[in-house]
């Protein structure tokens, strides 16, 4: 047992610059795969409920576009992402004749590829479960689908989605690790090193294990504080009041809300 | 142009969802400075009606004219048009993610293209007006029905609307809180603005509107002056409707 710790301690003090490069590579990974497949989903998300035109060529460009998104989202949700990653890094090499992407570059493009299509989803149903009178609210006063979108509907949805959009990050530090296939950097690559250099395979995967569950278990706990800070506070300032114009700026808890 | 100075036309309306047949051919003219309470049961086809005048459904047949012009075929832009046309809510729909005073802004902003220093000054005008100069700040969440239905006519007031459109604005409210918004809209009928309001309000009907409109399965069944309607009633449908409300 102690000899087990020491070989952790070892593993650590010894190969943390590949430790710490790979965390380094995961999270840039995860986070810019995130972000890039959030962007992806408002993207489909807006065209998507965009209402048809009247114009006959655009109603059809909407169409096809439709087409291409529905066709993207379950292909991309209905394989594995490691196989994903193969065919799209050997499928360039392919096509171009041998040459082949960057790795880190590959490894954020798959992850954004792939969580675009989850995000596709999250996004659609966000902007779905807004009620119909924020879109009417704003169409009434001559807002456009897109400035209604962008000013009114997604930052609700967003605010809705967050805990989706938490989620998916989390899950997408832990998926990086299918990236070793096309030998991208990150963590679980740096493992299979350390485990060729110490013949150590389970204290070296143990001590990967412990550092992707710090990593997570963090990032969850950020979030949901982020979470809070954004749910609408209970609390706003009354500016004097319309029978007493001098009345004192107070801060009023919900409950307590005067009807002026 | 046309001859004739309504502001708003409408010729032949029809609007069918499905196979029900919900407006059966309305004919209507609404002058400048007119506030004409629309009334009937549910089912009626007065909302429909209303929402069809700014389009936020599409007429089935039948024609809007807005100042002689047809709204779906002949005005430069829809948004254009609608931001002329101001749209009461029966649930407010005040933008959630949005305080009171943006509310009010962000449209003069987006679709009037004014500064923000401008909006705000405007906004701020039409809030106090409506007694919701305190709440700035709030957010919609945090304010009462009643509050939430001011801010709603000061927003649509911030645009500068030649016209505004009310669907059922105190079907939503607490008892309490509807007085507070029917003093608002009778201060607005007084100052001028042409206004047509759905409503169940039988009294804001018979006191401050200028045409009643009694509006029963589809059609315009009767209308005229609230003396009329109220005291002389021609058809039998309208004195059943008004001697029903009656005995609510």
């Amino acid at each position: 047992m102690i000899q087990f710790f020491q070989d952790a301690a070892n593993i650590l003090s010894e190969h943390y610059p590949f430790l710490l490069r790979g965390v380094g590579y995961t999270m840039l990974i995860a986070l810019v795969g995130t972000l890039a497949g959030l962007l992806i989903g408002l993207a489909t998300g807006v065209l998507r409920t965009c209402p048809l035109s009247k114009n006959v060529v655009v109603r059809w460009l909407q169409k096809i576009a439709n087409g291409i998104i529905a066709v993207y989202v379950e292909v991309f949700r209905g394989t594995p992402m490691m196989v994903q990653a193969m065919v799209i890094y050997w499928g360039y090499a392919f096509a171009s004749g041998g040459n082949t992407l960057p790795l880190i570059p590959s490894g954020i493009l798959i992850v954004s590829i792939n969580t675009g299509a989850y995000m596709a989803e999250i996004v659609r149903g966000g902007i779905i479960s807004i009620d119909n009178g924020q879109f009417e609210g704003a169409a009434a006063v001559g807002m456009t689908h897109w400035q209604a979108m962008v000013h009114v509907i997604l930052p609700q949805v967003l605010r809705n989605i967050l805990p989706s959009v938490a989620n998916e990050f989390v899950i997408n530090i832990k998926d990086t690790s299918v990236l070793n296939v096309i030998g991208v950097t990150e963590l679980y690559y740096f493992a299979g090193i350390i485990k060729r250099q110490t013949f150590q395979t389970f204290q070296t995967y143990l001590v990967i294990c412990v550092i992707y569950f710090i990593l997570t278990f963090s990032i969850t706990r950020i979030l949901r504080a982020i979470e809070k800070k954004l749910q609408v506070t209970d609390s706003f300032v009354i500016c004097g009041s319309q029978s007493d114009p001098n009345a004192e700026i107070r801060v009023v808890k919900k409950p307590e809300v005067p009807n002026d | 142009m046309t001859e004739n100075n309504a502001v708003i036309e409408l010729k032949g309306l029809c609007k069918s969802f499905g196979k029900v047949d919900v407006l059966k051919g309305i004919d209507m003219q609404v002058a400048k400075g007119e506030v004409v309470a629309i009334i009937g049961s549910s089912g009626s086809g007065k909302s429909t009606m209303l929402r069809c005048i700014n389009l936020l459904e599409t007429p089935t047949t039948g024609e809007i004219l807005w100042h002689g012009q047809n709204v779906q075929t002949e005005i430069e832009s829809l948004y254009k048009y609608r931001a002329s046309v101001g749209m009461v809510f029966q649930q407010f729909n005040l933008y959630n993610n949005l305080t009171v005073l943006q509310n009010c802004t962000l449209p003069q902003i987006k679709v009037l293209h004014k500064s923000k220093e401008e909006a705000e000054k405007t906004a701020k005008d039409y809030l106090e007006r409506v007694g919701m100069l305190p709440y700035l700040n709030a957010r919609p969440a945090q304010i009462s029905g009643g509050q939430k239905q001011r801010v709603a006519i000061a927003r649509a007031l911030a645009m500068n609307p030649e016209v505004l459109l009310f669907d059922e604005p105190t079907s939503a409210l607490d008892p309490e809180m509807v007085g507070e918004v029917l003093a608002v809209m009778q201060q607005l009928a007084q100052e001028g603005m042409t206004m047509l309001v759905v409503t169940h309000e039988m009294a804001f009907a018979r006191d401050v509107s200028t045409r009643v409109v009694y509006m029963n399965e589809g059609v315009i069944c009767e209308q005229g002056s609230p003396e009329e309607i109220f005291g002389n009633p021609q058809k039998q449908a309208t004195k059943d409707f008004l001697s029903r409300f009656r005995n609510q």
